[in-house]
């Protein structure tokens, strides 16, 4: 019989793997916005799971607002991205000096 | 194990191994269309838990919508990849090693604090006309509706930024101006010139 565990032990795998690919592909821009996409994905399924397991609706509507901002977000995103790639032929964050910082 | 538990077994083996083969493949294109196999494996979970507005959304909005604006960044940009992948290998005892610690530590503390007698599933099913997606509907215009509209803002200024971003002037680009030429008049393009009469002449 599936429990609210099951669920909760899936959306960490799907994190802990959004987090391991953060620190392998730390020099591409895009297989890093993918691995936040992941982590949003897994915070969802966590509230689509509480939300059926306790029979209350509110949380699929969080999850909608999630998507919403995601989907904003990774508009931006690769907006910015295209304009970085544009000035500097490059999307290698280890390129991305200009500020100094 | 009924039918349910094999569903949701199979559904979460695609969704791992999709997730794990994006973070890992060489080719942007290839971890994109991994990532797409991804959300639509989970939109399965999703329906299984009887979220079935968001399941669709989740195909519709993220497969449709955000997933074909990565695949178009990635097929425009000419990306070389290689020098991108340098310190993979380097990192990954570290970052699996931090990803293991995050995971044995999250399992830990949800095993300690949901044991599985203590949210028990929903025995009662749902009647047959309710609507998940009605429900969903009149939580969001009644009870969330200034979330709501927050959300809809965000998506505007979302559009006015991307836009906003990548939009640019290209030198060589020869723009029309429809507003002069509508204010053109008949002196900005005719000249009658004053000139005495002339006679055509014939050979004879």
């Amino acid at each position: 019989m599936l429990s609210l565990l099951h669920f909760l032990v899936l959306g960490s795998i799907l994190f802990s793997l959004s987090v391991v690919g953060i620190f392998l592909n730390r020099k591409n821009v895009i297989i890093l916005l993918m691995s936040i996409e992941l982590m949003l994905l897994s915070v969802n399924l966590n509230f689509v799971a509480f939300s059926h397991f306790l029979g209350n609706d509110d949380g699929q509507i969080f999850v909608f607002f999630i998507l919403t901002v995601a989907a904003a977000e990774a508009a931006i995103g690769l907006a910015i991205l295209v304009v970085l790639f544009r000035n500097r032929q490059t999307i290698n964050v280890a390129d991305l000096d200009q500020l100094k910082g | 194990m009924n039918f349910e538990t094999f569903i949701f077994y199979v559904f979460s083996a695609i969704t791992v191994f999709a997730a794990s083969r994006v973070v890992s493949v060489r080719n942007p294109v290839f971890a994109a269309m991994f990532l797409v196999l991804t959300f639509f494996s989970c939109a399965g979970i999703w329906l299984l838990l009887e979220a079935e507005f968001l399941a669709i959304t989740l195909v519709l909005v993220y497969v449709g919508a955000v997933m074909v604006l990565f695949l178009f960044v990635v097929m425009m940009l000419d990306v070389n990849v290689e020098p991108l992948r340098e310190g993979f290998v380097k990192y990954l005892p570290v970052g699996l090693l931090v990803g293991a610690i995050m995971f044995i530590e999250m399992v830990l503390l949800i095993a300690r604090s949901f044991k599985s007698d203590s949210f028990p599933a929903p025995t009662s099913a749902a009647a047959a006309d309710y609507s998940n997606t009605e429900a969903l509907g009149e939580l969001l215009y009644s009870k969330y509706l200034f979330q709501f509209e927050i959300a809809a803002i965000i998506l505007l200024v979302a559009i006015v930024a991307a836009i906003a971003l990548t939009m640019r002037r290209r030198p060589d680009t020869k723009y029309q101006k429809p507003a002069e030429q509508i204010n053109v008049t008949k002196a900005d393009r005719l000249r009658v010139v004053k000139m005495t009469s002339e006679t055509q002449q014939r050979n004879s």
